[in-house]
This record gives C-alpha cells, sequence and structure tokens, in this order.
C-alpha cells in the first residue's frame, strides 16, 4: 500500500512555466527536473544526477542547447535522459541514463505519470477542454498547501464549507442548506456531486462578474475524476432560467472551476486552480476580479487545511471523525483513493 | 448526470434528513448516516434483493 496512487497521471506544472530553462518540482516524492527543448517539446526525467545525485536543476547545473550539465561533476545527459559525456573518460557507463516520465501537455497542463511507464495510456488522462477554448477566458494559479491531498479532496467534495469559510466571496447560506445529489460511476471512476440552488443569493464572486442583480439560481455540479483532476461546472443564471431542450443555455453564465491536486509529500500538497468564464470574454477587469477572488478563496482554504493537517498529524492513528449527509461524495472520493492506494 | 453500467446514486429525501440509495443492481435502501449507506452499497450483493 501507498500513501499515494501510484500508476497514475498527475498535473505537475501549467505549460506557460516551462521554458528553455531547467525546472523542478516534486510529484508524489519524486523531484522532476522539466525543460522545454529548443523544438517547443516538454521533457520530464528525475531531478537527480545518477552520479553523486546532485539536483540537475540546482545551479551551476545547466541546459546547454538541448542538454543538462550536472553542477557537480558534469555528467551530461540528452533530452531522453541518457548520458551522453562523463568527465575525464571516453567511455560512458551504459547504466548511466534518467529514466524519462511519460509527459504530456495538454488543457494548458503539464502531466506526467508517476508509477510503472508502461502503463502510461495518455487516453486515460482527464480533460478541462475549457482551459484553452477561445469560447472561455480563465484565469489560474498555484498555491503551495502544507496538508496531505486528501484534506484537499475532502475540502472540494463538500462545499457546503463555503458558507462558513469563504463567507462574503462565494459562501451564501443556501449552499450549506441545500440538499446534494451524489452519483459515482464504478466503471469510469468519477464521483458526481451536484447541489441545484433554484432560489438563491448571490454571493459577490458572481454578483461582480456576471452583473446579476439579485436573487440567481445556482448550480453547483462536481465532477471528481481521482486522484488528480476535479471540476466544479457552476451555472449562474436568472431564477427560473434552465437550460433549453436543445442543450443551450443562453441565459445562463457558465464557469467552470477546475482543480488539480497533486501531492507533492505525504503532507504537503501542489493546490492548482484555474477558473474559466463563457461571459465578459476578455475583459482584464472582469479577470483580475475572478483572479483575485479566486486566489482569496483558495487561501482561505490553504490556511484552514494547513492547520487541520497540523492537528491530524498530531493525533493518534484512528482519530474519530463523524460523517453526515453532506459528506456523501467525499466519502465516495476517499474509498475511491483507498482503493486506488492498493487498500482492499 | 452519468450513464455507466454500474453506478450508484443516492439522493437527499427532499424535507427530510434521509439519504435514498440506489444501487446498480436496482436494489435501494434509506439511511440516516453515510457511512452505513455506503458499507450496504459496497456490500453488494449482500443483502440486495429489489
Ligand atoms: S553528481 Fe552529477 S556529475 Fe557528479
Ligand atoms: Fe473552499
Ligand atoms: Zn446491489
Amino acid at each position: 500500500m501507498s500513501w499515494f496512487p501510484r500508476d497514475q497521471w498527475y498535473v505537475a506544472a501549467y505549460g506557460s512555466e516551462i521554458t528553455h530553462d531547467l525546472f523542478s518540482r516534486t510529484v508524489c516524492g519524486e523531484p522532476v527536473l522539466f525543460w522545454r527543448t529548443r523544438d517547443g517539446v516538454v521533457t520530464a526525467m528525475p531531478d537527480r544526477c545518477v552520479h553523486r545525485r546532485f539536483p540537475l536543476s540546482q545551479p551551476p547545473s545547466r541546459l546547454v542547447d538541448d542538454q543538462v550539465v550536472c553542477g557537480y561533476h558534469g555528467f551530461t545527459y540528452d533530452a531522453g535522459g541518457k548520458c551522453v559525456a562523463v568527465p575525464g573518460q571516453a567511455r560512458v557507463p551504459r547504466t548511466a541514463r534518467l529514466l524519462p516520465y511519460p509527459v504530456v501537455e495538454q488543457d494548458s497542463f503539464v502531466w506526467v505519470f508517476i508509477g510503472d511507464p508502461a502503463k502510461a495510456d495518455a487516453a486515460r488522462i482527464p480533460r478541462a477542454p475549457w482551459l484553452v477554448d477561445p469560447g472561455y477566458t480563465t484565469v489560474s494559479g498555484m498555491e503551495p498547501l502544507n496538508a496531505r491531498y486528501g484534506l484537499l479532496v475532502d475540502n472540494l467534495l463538500d462545499l457546503s464549507h463555503e458558507t462558513y469559510l469563504h463567507g462574503g466571496y462565494i459562501g451564501t447560506p443556501e449552499v450549506a442548506s441545500t440538499p446534494i445529489t451524489t452519483e459515482v460511476d464504478e466503471d469510469a471512476g468519477i464521483v458526481f456531486v451536484s447541489r441545484h440552488m433554484d432560489d438563491a443569493e448571490c454571493p459577490p464572486f458572481y454578483a461582480k462578474s456576471t452583473g446579476l442583480q439579485g436573487r440567481i439560481a445556482r448550480w453547483q455540479d462536481i465532477e471528481y475524476t481521482p486522484p488528480c483532476l476535479y471540476k466544479l461546472h457552476s451555472r449562474i443564471a436568472p431564477v427560473g432560467s434552465v437550460p433549453r431542450a436543445d442543450g443551450t443555455d443562453p441565459d445562463a453564465f457558465h464557469v467552470e472551476v477546475v482543480y488539480a491536486i497533486t501531492p507533492e509529500t505525504e503532507t504537503s500538497t501542489h493546490d492548482f486552480w484555474a477558473v474559466a468564464r463563457d461571459f465578459a470574454l476578455g475583459d482584464e477587469e472582469v479577470s483580475a476580479f475572478l483572479a483575485d477572488s479566486n486566489r482569496t478563496v483558495v487561501l482561505q482554504d490553504v490556511v484552514a487545511l494547513n492547520v487541520l493537517e497540523q492537528v491530524i498529524a498530531n493525533e493518534p492513528e484512528g482519530y474519530q471523525e463523524l460523517s453526515i449527509n453532506i459528506d456523501t461524495g467525499g466519502l465516495a472520493a476517499r474509498r475511491m483513493l483507498g482503493r486506488l492506494c492498493g487498500r482492499s | 448526470m452519468t450513464a455507466g453500467n454500474r453506478v450508484f446514486r443516492i439522493h437527499w429525501v427532499p424535507g427530510t434528513d434521509r439519504l435514498h440509495a440506489v444501487c446498480h443492481c436496482a436494489a435501494e435502501r434509506e439511511f440516516e448516516d453515510p457511512v452505513e449507506l455506503w458499507e450496504w452499497l459496497l456490500g453488494h450483493p449482500v443483502g440486495h434483493t429489489s
């Protein structure tokens, strides 16, 4: 049993973070070195020299064309991780090679496969097409979280906490008081939680961005694909408006809130967030407002979960919790994660 | 929301504190505790006579 699901795809970075420069990020306890070759392709390999394990992202390690030169004794690797030169001798040991990680750049993210590379199937990477769709405008960020990833999964699967932790931003009384529907698709490996508030207060996050005044219909449809990708399909509309039979929904504002939950270590997490909207396209003021508000909300969660991590870390194994109706989806997600970690 | 072959569905019974669970085998039952609910659903087919 592992503390995280192995043989899975994880978001390691935004594509925009990886340039023709050395970049390191720890994913599931593994330090990974990234750079973009001159052809624009993202490479991923262990951020440890095979010689004495000096980090290849650490100066004076450097990138020379499409080769990385270790800053300690000069072992030189190509973009595929093969060692092509060592100091003082002509023969490069056959085993001098960094095993590259399968890597896919998709939907603005850089995904890496942590586990047995033979099992990496890029078709299994869940999609978030809005993040690169010209019909949407997206703001995004990433916050470091000093808490185990499971706490962020719990947090995102139960949005009733918006009412308490995010009051004045995205929380209103109706979020906590509206019943949820939960569905678990065992074959697809997806947890759905939906909360349709048909007559709700409009929180500032949506009032200021959409311009809607007064009460609204606010639908939250969560789609979580363990372990990494979480999507909240948020629909904001005048009270009484519903999507049309043909599937169009012209009176509503749609916001796709996407999180990538990537374990860094056993007790820390990369909290990637993105907010894509199908209105006020390209409007810089709305973008700045949504980016600022969402980051504030994410940081409210980060502060709370950092505290919770300390509490849990200092409690004996098997501490008691109490679950109620709002936890139905979170319990389903935990169970799926447990199974992916190799628990029965 | 989804149309897979093995889907569990849980509805919060309107106006109550109860959860209505439906297994992919069509067995259904009401619960007041989501932990017990998942034990029953995941115990399929034990006690799932519909
Ligand atoms: S540690 Fe990299 S060359 Fe020695
Ligand atoms: Fe939150
Ligand atoms: Zn059953």
